[in-house]
This record gives structure tokens, C-alpha cells and sequence, in this order.
């Protein structure tokens, strides 16, 4: 749940003054967040090792995470299966780090496309202002009304749970929060002095936007990204718990913890190793969603 | 105060309407012929073209909508395809307990919040403001389902202190069944909360006011409490009204845990039988309920803040 609380992250906050003039390069930005805070460095690390496992999955799972086997059924753990089986015999750690490519692949993807398609509408309703704004912007504050969960459920709903349509999901679910803080930076970045003078010199409409206007207002793009690509792996977590997300068999954390709960009173590891996965996965990115957001912009840092 | 109540309220109509629009469109790109969804591959021609009928899918497009908003404006959303009970009923039987779940959940949310808030503000940067702040990273980061199979395993399954599910029949027992759940949205909402309030506090903790009273000698407690904390309310009934929305897509996954009734569970069975009518008017519950929820925020800015009255 707790997908509404983001509706209360503190949009306007990204777009100071200072965020906008910053001069660094994202490789100054990058080595700051990562040699920041030993909280930074530690999450950094866990962030690492979790892509990692999730890439070399084939190679390193023990198992087939999907084979059944009536005679292996909810093992505890043991030597041969680290986290037990579950109620088909199939084993579980197998099962979660096969798990962990298709939660953390909706981690990476949707707010990617959601900061493409938010941008592309946010600096569209800021540099033309008019009907265009008034359109945007109207829409975007509808859909900002709805808790990102609560949206992602009722298009999941709609349109039931392949890898795309959680894609599709996801990112209309994130688009507008990309499509607000897009807009209020174009606002500020607009009164610019060089905006005016690349007007005055004739620049084409499109070359101000994507040379002059699209780089400037990167900064609290790539926090919101950061900080959305945890809520998106939760919200596919719970999509997938509430079997409207990834389908069995194939594994996702959050249907591990569904099969396991409706198996609780044989064994309960399947529940805790899914659910501490998440849990640890979406702590470490929000730990460094707010480290990337204080190196970015000072001004704001609590 | 009246005339801006009556604008807020015109100001609805087009969000409604883009809802409506929403579901209705959601409702017919649908892959497939809804016909043959809902009555399976082994019906006849003669059973889907009844079907059809009945459900006016042979109408032009045009008209299907108008109807549909006709119907939906009237609070009629026909009948469920699975049990053919009118969802009126549906709802009226499972709507009571979401609201049971979320006033419960949101009371000792704030019971559990507000004071964790105030106390970690008082003492800040000691060992009550750190505790807050891990609580509230670990509330922000943990799934309430997750959080809900846990208290389940550990309190229900193990202990057997509460009931493993349902709903309980009459109010002690009914108190019984849905304190874990009310727990499990407590303690997130008390962690989102509980930061809130030490933000806010320790804004206004700075301000002249706060600088006064206690000049004067007011008590320290007096100086939190109706000083401060009056002044700290308004950002705070935002973050209430926030954490009343997040109740209802954690519903969903609460009552799913608990197998407690509720309009999350409905809409989830619903879309596990893929039963249309009830997937639709459970989408559109959902909807209003946002609508009024946010509705109900703007109007206690308005009770609370009288600078936005005098504006309007």
C-alpha cells in the first residue's frame, strides 16, 4: 500500500533554484552518492548483489524454479534446499532468485518509460503554457488524486496481468508525478536568461527543448526516478501477491509469499524469504533515491 | 465559504466523468468477446446471442455508453455474472467492512503516530527521533501484506491469541477479528505519520509564537500541545486524508491475508472469476471513494486554515 504516501513526496522541493543551475556531471553525481554516508555505501552494495543475482539466475539457482516434485514437498530448510520447498516440492531459493528478474525488471523499466512519456508531457504543458498547459495539467491532477496502488489495481484489473500490461500499469500509474515535476521545472527554467537568448537568436523551437531546457531539468527527474523505482517493485510485489501481477508458475516475490501464505500451516519460509526480499530490496533504493536527492539538491536535504 | 463549496463540487463533475469514461473504455478494449469470457468456451451461438442481448452488447457503442453513464449515475450496476445477485447487495454487504477496517486502522495510526511524532520532535537527533526514523524507513519499505502474514503467523497461527480469519459476529468479537488487521495499517500509517508530525512540529517549534508562550511560562507540554501542535495540524490532516486513500488499495491486500469481507476481496474474486459487472461497479466504488475522500480533505482546510476561506 502506503503507495499514497509518495503522493505526499515533496514534488515542489525538487525544483530549486540551485538543483536547476547545478553544474556537476553525472559522473560527479554518481562517485557523490556513492562515496556519501556508510547508510549509502551499504545500500548501494545490497542494490548491486540483488542485479547481479537477478542476471545470473539461470547460472545460479540450484533448481528449476518451476519443476514440481510430489516427493520433495514443504521441506524445511536443509543443506540440499537452503529455504525449503513449497506445497508443489519446488524449491524455494530457486524460486526467489528467479523471482528477483521479474520484480526487480518493473523496478528499472517503468519509471524509465513513466520519465519519458512525463517529461515529454511536462515540458510540452510548461514551454507552451495555454490550452495545451490547461489540458496536461488538468488530466495529470485527476490521475494524481488516485494512490499510485489504487491506479495500478484498477488498470491491472481492467486489463489482467502479462509482463507488458504490469509495464503499461505501472507506468501510467508514475507518468503523472513525472509530468508535474516536468512542468514546474520547465516554469522555472523558462524565465532563464538563456532561454530568452536562444529565442532572440532563433533556435528552433524543438532545439530549445531538448538542448537547452531537457538538460536543465534532469536533476529532479532522475530523483523522482530513483525514488519511484522502489515503489514499483513493491507495487508489482503486491500486484503478483494479489495474483493480478506476474502469473504462476512463473516466480515473482510476490507471489511466492501468496502461494506460501495459502500453504502457512505446513511451512512458513516461503512467506519470510519473499517478503524480506522485498522489504530489503525497496529499503536499500529509497535509502539511495534520498542520497542521490541530498547530493543533487542540498538545499532540501533533511 | 458557500460558493466556494459549490465550485469544489462543480469541480468534481469532469473527474467524475473522465473515471466513468476510463472504466468504460477499460471495460471494452478488453481482449476477447465478453460473451464468450463469461459464459466459457463450451457455450452454444444461441447462449452468447441471449447474452449479448441482455447485457445490450449488440447496441451501437454510442449507446452502450450513454446508457452505462446513465446506469452509473443511478447507482445501478445490474447484476454480478457469477452468482446473478444484484451488486447493490454485493456492495452493501461488503462495503460496512472496509469502513470498519479503515476508521479502525486510521484511529490507531494516528493513537500510534502523533505521540511517536511529538516525542521524537522533543528529543530530536537522540535515540527517540532515531527510532522514528528507522520506523519509518522500514514502514515505508515493508508490504503490507507482508507485514499482515507476519502478525498472522506470529500472532494468529502461533500464539493463537486472535482469530486466524473472518469477520466475527457481533462487536466485541468483530473488535476481536479485526484488531491484527487494523494493526497491520496502523503501524504503517503510524510511520508515515509519526515523521509528519516531527517534521511539522519541529517546523513551527522555530516560530515566534512557540518562543512566546513559553516567555511567558507556559508549561512545556502546553507549549507542544496547544501551541505547536494546533499550528503543526494542517499538513498533518493532508497526511491523514493520504493515509486514508492508501487504506483503501491496502484494504485489497489486507482482507485478502484475513479473508475478511470487503470491497477489496470483492473486487479481487471478481477479477479472479473475471466477472465483469462486479469488477466494474468495485473499480467505480473505489473511485468515489477517492473523489470523497479528497473532497473531505479540502473541506477541513477550509475549517482549519481560515486564510484559504478568506481567499475564496
Amino acid at each position: 500500500m502506503t503507495d499514497a504516501r509518495l503522493s505526499d513526496f515533496p514534488v515542489d522541493d525538487l525544483i530549486s533554484r540551485e538543483a536547476l543551475a547545478d553544474e556537476r556531471g553525472l559522473g560527479d553525481v554518481v562517485r557523490q552518492v556513492i562515496f556519501g554516508r556508510i547508510s549509502t555505501q551499504v545500500a548501494f552494495f545490497v542494490v548491486v548483489v540483488f542485479i547481479v543475482v537477478a542476471i545470473l539466475a539461470p547460472w545460479i539457482a540450484p533448481y528449476d524454479p518451476v519443476r514440481q516434485s510430489i516427493l520433495q514437498i514443504n521441506k524445511h530448510p536443509s543443506w540440499d534446499h537452503w529455504l525449503g520447498t513449497d506445497q508443489f516440492g519446488r524449491d524455494v531459493l530457486s524460486r526467489m532468485i528467479h523471482g528477483s528478474r521479474n520484480s526487480l525488471i518493473f523496478g528499472l523499466l517503468s519509471p524509465v518509460f513513466a520519465a519519458f512519456f512525463g517529461t515529454i508531457l511536462g515540458v510540452s504543458a510548461g514551454y507552451f503554457g495555454g490550452i495545451v498547459d490547461r489540458l496536461i495539467s488538468r488530466i495529470v491532477d485527476m490521475l494524481m488524486a488516485f494512490p499510485e496502488l489504487l491506479l495500478a489495481i484498477l488498470i491491472a484489473a481492467a486489463l489482467g496481468g502479462s509482463f507488458w500490461n504490469i509495464v503499461v500499469v505501472l507506468t501510467v500509474a508514475f507518468t503523472p508525478g513525472f509530468a508535474r515535476v516536468a512542468r514546474a521545472s520547465t516554469l522555472a527554467v523558462k524565465q532563464e536568461p538563456y532561454i530568452e537568448a536562444a529565442v532572440a537568436a532563433g533556435v528552433s523551437t524543438p532545439l530549445i527543448i531538448f538542448r537547452h531546457i531537457v538538460p536543465n531539468i534532469a536533476a529532479p527527474i532522475v530523483v523522482l526516478m530513483t525514488l519511484w523505482s522502489a515503489s514499483s517493485i513493491r507495487i508489482e510485489a503486491t500486484l503478483s501477491f494479489l495474483g493480478i501481477g506476474t502469473q504462476p508458475p512463473n516466480p515473482s516475490w510476490g507471489n511466492i509469499i501468496r502461494d506460501g501464505l495459502s500453504n502457512m500451516f505446513a511451512t512458513q519460509w516461503p512467506i519470510v524469504a519473499g517478503g524480506l526480499a522485498i522489504t530489503i530490496v525497496v529499503l536499500a533504493i529509497s535509502i539511495l533515491g534520498d542520497s542521490v536527492r541530498d547530493v543533487l539538491d542540498p538545499e532540501t536535504a533533511r | 465559504m458557500a460558493r466556494y463549496l459549490f465550485f469544489r463540487l462543480l469541480d468534481m463533475v469532469p473527474t467524475v466523468f473522465l473515471v466513468l469514461t476510463m472504466v468504460f473504455i477499460a471495460m471494452r478494449i478488453l481482449p476477447g468477446d465478453p460473451a464468450l469470457v463469461a459464459l466459457g468456451p463450451n457455450a452454444d451461438g444461441g447462449q452468447l446471442e441471449a447474452f449479448r442481448e441482455k447485457m445490450g452488447l449488440n447496441e451501437p457503442l454510442g449507446l452502450q455508453y450513454v446508457t452505462f453513464l446513465g446506469n452509473a449515475v443511478r447507482f445501478d450496476f445490474g447484476h454480478s455474472l457469477m452468482s446473478d445477485v444484484p451488486i447493490g447487495t454485493l456492495i452493501a454487504n461488503n462495503l460496512p467492512h472496509t469502513i470498519y477496517l479503515t476508521i479502525a486502522s486510521v484511529v490507531l495510526g494516528l493513537v500510534m503516530g502523533i505521540p511517536f511524532g511529538v516525542y521524537a520532535a522533543t528529543q530530536r537527533n537522540k535515540l527517540p527521533d532515531s527510532a522514528l526514523r528507522i520506523y519509518s524507513l522500514i514502514g515505508y519499505a515493508i508490504p503490507d501484506f507482508y507485514l499482515a502474514a507476519v502478525l498472522l503467523i506470529v500472532f494468529s497461527l502461533n500464539l493463537g491469541w486472535f482469530p486466524i480469519n473472518g469477520e466475527g459476529s457481533g462487536f466485541w468479537d468483530g473488535l476481536h477479528h479485526i484488531f491484527l488487521p487494523a494493526l497491520t495499517l496502523a503501524m504503517l500509517k503510524s510511520a508515515f505519520l509519526g515523521r509528519l508530525t516531527r517534521t511539522s512540529l519541529l517546523e513551527v517549534l522555530g516560530r515566534d509564537y512557540v518562543r512566546t508562550a513559553r516567555a511567558k511560562g507556559a508549561r512545556e507540554s502546553r507549549v507542544i500541545y496547544r501551541h505547536a501542535l494546533r499550528n503543526a495540524m494542517l499538513p498533518l490532516s493532508t497526511g491523514i486524508g493520504i493515509s486514508i486513500l492508501a487504506t483503501l488499495s491496502g484494504s485489497v491486500a489486507i482482507e485478502l491475508v484475513f479473508n475478511r469481507p470487503g470491497i477489496g476481496r470483492l473486487l479481487i474474486n471478481a477479477i479472479q472469476e473475471r466477472d465483469y459487472p462486479v469488477i466494474q461497479a468495485g473499480v467505480m466504488m473505489f473511485a468515489f471513494f477517492v473523489i470523497l475522500v479528497n473532497l473531505a480533505m479540502d473541506i477541513v482546510y477550509l475549517i482549519a486554515d481560515p486564510r484559504i476561506r478568506m481567499k475564496s
